[in-house]
């Protein structure tokens, strides 16, 4: 299954990220001691190194052989710090949910590491594995399938207490339930009910419930609002900001609506067929942005404004995505590239702060994966 | 300003709720569960009160036939050749079978053997099946291959040929017996309903929900999967046990399933066939118990299949 | 390969030539049955299309939307749906009172669909070309190589890369982008009056939802065809539509010309919508909320549906259902094409 990674996928370098803390412990009482650590705010919290995760393409039935592998995600590093919101935009097939689940150690990773307060989660199992998920939760996309339907409101969110019975006490874990029912907005009265008495946004709430029970630091929010009612999906974001103020969270919040990731986050990582292409502050993201991806993904973001529209210039993609299993060489981008020469088929583009604006005091100075990095403003903003 | 918004969106959703009429409240505290969820349709069928009725009476007819009748076959005399082949009086409703045995009394005490054979079979088929199930479901991979190559094996086994071939060699005997052989050739259809339940069940997000919290492979297989894929099997159970019932019947018609002196109305049927033109009665009573208690179960089946299968809303 | 455009500005309404309208829905009431008791999906909807228009339907789950469409197009499952009253008039004539001989004539050929979901909208065992073929065959009775020239014809329409050399590919070995040309190309093969588009790009990638609108838009000017665009997404709408209704517990509560809806919004909701959306040109603190939750269809609140979540609801919301009201200037003049079904629509619009 491991299929030896290449070797341009494995030197991403990444100036602009901090060297990774690691921090050895042996025994698992020694990882769950610096697991307690606090972080302070503005620190990494989470470090994440050349995380690859291919699937195998198999054939046969009973005697299976590899015939390839989707690269779901192909190289992937970055910082999240504590108390902020990192926003990771792409669209469907670009790897962002297979981040999330690497993340949450749901899948293994192919490779790459994960490093939690020091601590490579990838390598993790058993209590000390137990001991992080405490901490790094999440939010799923889809409100209907993420709740188990024959189960109660006060069973869902009492659940994670059951698992982690040192969290709370037995007595405790009712009065427990009833008060995130309240913080999330809910009648604390609504606790024998069951999931489908529940509207989409109600229930989104249950699982943020579910997801702060046991006070965890990171929250990894995987398309959290996208298959809400417009209407509600404003409260949901309200909430979810409310919330990170009041439990000091971190937030990994993955979506494709590139305005909601805008409104949220305070930095943002652009995602293409399995890589980042560009990553960086909002504001260097939305007004500067300097790879041609983001350019043209921010152009045709919909603009619910007819008149500010006009003054927009868009960018068109032909084509499609191509398949992960079968990426094309080089820069991943360039067969939907209006700026893609020979170059670009050839060589791949680190992520890094462009040449050319390597020590500037300027916002396009930010790490984008492009040869021909440029600024150029799609947004329209004043 | 974040906080007042929030503050005042927030008991709003829940204010708005709170208007639900008492009719939604009742629908809350109704829908609790599977198994209430599913009682709520089947109260509402005649042909559950119906069915639940005769088997009602089958049960107590099983657990205490004394009470139904104040002879016992096993005694001694109970059969007197005299009797042989007289036809329904007044002090015996069925007459008398060849060997000049009360037939009512003997049906009377075969239902036992005829429930015992229905109920254990269905149970050990669904508690053998439902656990493989779950097991090659879950796990995948090489377990799954081998159950599924293994129960693709029995499938190709008709339950009455392969009791059959078994029967015919180890030999058949009691109603304990007949269970265990039809059980052992019967589970793969549970397994087979169970196992694409798991697979459809596992890849949902609350099964994820529950490992990104933490919990172990039992808690995600009894907590979580389970209570999603059990309705299916309920109604195959429920249905599995009128065709157990006939399937013991036919095998003991057929000279390998339930031995004398053991009672069977399948055994009793045999016998009668052959002197079906002169004494009908002999065959016709202990045939229509079986029919009535078969038709019982596999309309309890029908409706437990409206009431559970999701398929079928 | 790629282009970089200005756009240009959004196409100027057409003028209504004709006097009777393509289509006019007026007074369409559909209900569902359930176990649980009656669902008003729509309560009294009134629209009209004219050729080359394009028409926006605007709501959320639930506002009845998609089901005005499909009670259109004929498609409504009866029962458990019902249509107790209103008229579906198309060129002059109502639907509602056709034979289904009659009106399976006119599905098709005069008004063609759009799903949201075009892979379960294509038969995967045929052929693209296969089933675009099958509009000719049998409705113009072509003979097989004629139908399938006419598919690779259609294809090269909604610009699909290679269309002979893909003609004979199965829906599965396109993308979501692609597969949903190829069900505008179905709409179009026989060149209908009006095309109704149900959530047409919801399932696609922002990069490749702006390729498909462009082209439904090209084409619907090319043809001159009414367009009814149903959708949730303000932005969508904002590129195509000339005119905009929008819809809530199957009533239609506003409607506007595109423009001055999203500069001068004279409805509560429509206003909590626009300002709900998260801008990529602005960053604010707050996004502001619409309260509570969309109605429950079993059990549509007394009086304005909308009152329940509304910040300027007062007395006469709660027992009077307003009518869509004339949207005037201050000083009274009409503005053309404009309705607010609110009380308070005065107060909503000039502040």
């Amino acid at each position: 299954m491991a299929e030896p990674v290449k070797k341009e996928t494995a030197v991403d370098a990444t100036p602009g990220v901090t060297d990774v803390i690691k921090k050895d412990a042996s025994t698992t009482t020694e990882v769950e001691a610096l697991l307690d650590v606090q972080v302070d705010r503005g620190e990494p919290i989470l470090q994440v190194r050349n995380l690859v995760k291919h699937f195998p393409l198999t054939q046969g039935i009973l005697f299976r052989k590899q015939i390839g592998a989707v690269k779901a995600v192909d190289g992937v590093s970055f910082d999240l710090y504590q108390g902020e919101t990192l926003g990771i935009v792409g669209e469907s097939g670009c790897g962002k949910s297979t981040v999330a689940k690497l993340l949450m150690t749901l899948e293994k990773a192919t490779a790459g590491e994960v490093f939690y307060k020091g601590q490579d989660i990838t390598k993790l199992s058993g209590r000390a594995l137990k001991a992080v998920r405490r901490n790094i939760q999440m939010v799923f996309q889809d409100p209907y399938t993420s709740l188990n339907p024959r189960m109660t409101v006060g069973d869902i969110i009492g659940e994670p207490y059951e698992i982690h019975p040192e969290v709370a006490p037995k007595g405790d874990r009712r009065r427990k339930v009833q008060e995130l029912l309240d913080v999330v907005g809910l009648n604390p009265e609504y606790i024998n009910r069951y999931p489908h008495q529940f509207s989409g946004g109600q229930r989104q709430r249950i699982g943020i419930a579910r997801g702060l029970a046991l006070n965890p630091e990171i929250i990894i929010c995987d398309e959290p609002v996208s298959a809400l009612d417009v209407s509600v999906q404003a409260q949901v974001i309200n909430l979810m900001a409310k919330l990170q103020d009041e439990f000091n969270l971190s937030y990994i919040f993955i979506a494709h609506d590139l305005s909601i990731v805008r409104h949220i986050s305070d930095r943002v990582g652009v995602m293409y067929l399995g890589k980042i292409a560009e990553i960086g502050s909002d504001e260097e993201i939305y007004e500067h942005p300097t790879h041609p991806y983001t350019q043209a993904l921010l152009s045709a973001v919909p603009v619910p404004d007819p008149a500010a529209r006009e003054h927009r210039e868009r960018i068109i993609l032909t084509g499609d995505v191509p398949s992960p299993a079968n990426p094309p060489s080089g820069c991943r981008f360039r067969t939907r590239c209006w700026k893609a020469e020979e170059r670009c088929s050839t060589e791949m583009p680190l992520l890094a702060i462009p040449e050319r604006f390597r020590g500037q005091d300027t916002p396009a100075a930010h790490e984008s994966a492009c040869h021909f990095a440029e600024e150029k403003d799609v947004v329209g903003a004043a | 300003m974040s906080e007042k918004t929030i503050e005042k969106t927030a008991p709003a959703e829940g204010a708005v709720s709170d208007k639900a009429t008492a009719a939604e409240e009742k629908a809350a505290a109704r829908q609790a569960s599977l198994i209430r969820d599913g009682w709520e349709i089947l109260r509402k069928r005649p042909m559950f009160y119906i069915s639940a009725f005769v088997i009602v009476i089958l049960l107590a007819l099983a657990i205490a036939p004394g009470l139904f009748t104040s002879r016992s076959p096993f005694s001694d005399g109970f059969c007197q050749l005299q009797n042989s082949l007289n036809p329904p009086s007044s002090g015996h409703m069925f007459g008398y079978d060849v060997q000049g045995c009360d037939i009512y009394t003997r049906s009377v005490f075969g239902t036992r053997n005829s429930i015992i054979v229905g109920v254990v079979t269905a149970l050990a088929t669904t508690a053998l099946g439902g656990l493989l199930g779950i097991i090659a479901g879950l796990r995948g991979g090489w377990v799954d291959t081998i159950l599924s190559r293994v129960t693709e094996v029995f499938f190709a086994l008709p339950l009455i040929v392969g009791a059959l071939l078994i029967m015919s060699i180890v030999g058949g005997g009691d109603a304990w017996s007949v269970s265990l052989i039809m059980a052992v050739l019967g589970w793969p259809q549970v397994f087979r309903i169970m196992r694409g339940e798991v697979i459809a069940n596992k890849h949902n997000d609350y099964v994820m929900a529950a490992k990104a919290l933490g919990a172990d492979t039992t808690r995600i297989a009894f907590r979580h999967i389970l209570p999603n894929t059990l309705a299916p099997v309920i109604v195959v159970t429920t249905m599995n046990l009128g065709v157990y019932i006939s399937a013991e019947a036919a095998l003991s018609y057929l000279g390998i399933g339930i031995q004398h002196p053991n009672i069977s109305w399948g055994l009793m049927i045999s016998d009668a066939t052959d002197r079906f033109l002169t004494s009908p009665h002999a065959l016709l009573f202990p045939a229509a118990v079986l029919s009535i208690t078969v038709l019982a179960f596999i309309m309890l089946g029908d409706v437990v299949r409206d009431a559970f299968d999701p398929k079928m809303r | 390969m790629t282009t970089i455009e200005k756009t240009a500005g959004v196409p100027a309404p057409r003028s209504e030539s004709d006097s009777t309208p393509l289509l006019e829905v007026r007074d369409l009431h559909v209900e569902f049955h359930t176990r649980d008791g009656i669902a008003k999906a729509v309560n009294g909807v009134n629209y009209t299309v004219s050729a080359g228009e394009t028409l926006a339907v605007l709501g959320e789950s639930g506002s009845g939307k998609s089901v005005t469409a499909q009670a259109i197009m004929g498609i409504l499952d009866m029962p458990p749906g019902r249509i107790p009253q209103g008229e579906i008039l198309f060129r002059g004539q109502d639907m509602l009172k056709m034979s289904g001989e009659e009106r399976r004539k006119i599905r098709g050929q005069k008004i063609a669909m759009i799903f949201q979901d075009a892979l379960s909208s294509l038969n995967p065992v045929l052929s693209v070309g296969y089933q675009l073929g099958e509009m000719f065959r049998v409705h113009q009775g072509a003979s097989r190589k004629e139908a399938k020239a006419k598919a690779i014809e259609l294809m090269d329409k909604v610009k699909i890369p290679a269309a002979s050399a893909r003609v004979n590919d199965y829906p599965h070995q396109f993308s979501g982008g692609m597969r949903q040309r190829i069900m505008i190309a179905m709409a179009l093969a026989l060149e209908p009056d009006l095309i109704i588009a149900d959530e047409p790009t919801t399932a696609l990638d922002v990069t490749v939802q702006a390729q498909v609108m462009d082209l439904l838009a090209e084409l619907q000017r090319e043809y001159q065809m009414g367009l009814i665009l149903i959708t949730h997404d303000l932005g969508v709408v904002a590129d195509v539509a000339d005119k905009i209704a929008v819809m809530y517990a199957g009533r239609i509560v506003e409607t506007a010309p595109v423009h001055e809806l999203y500069k001068r919004p004279a409805h509560p909701y429509t206003r909590g919508l626009l300002d709900s959306i998260p801008r990529l040109d602005q960053k604010g603190q707050e996004l502001y909320a619409i309260k509570g939750l969309p109605p429950n269809l079993l059990k549509v609140p007394a009086g304005c549906a909308f009152n329940p979540r509304c910040p300027k609801a007062d007395d006469i919301c709660r027992t009077d259902a307003p009518a869509l009201h004339q949207v005037t200037e201050r000083d009274g003049s009409e503005l053309t094409g404009r309705g607010s079904a609110c009380h308070f629509w005065k107060e909503t619009i000039h502040g």
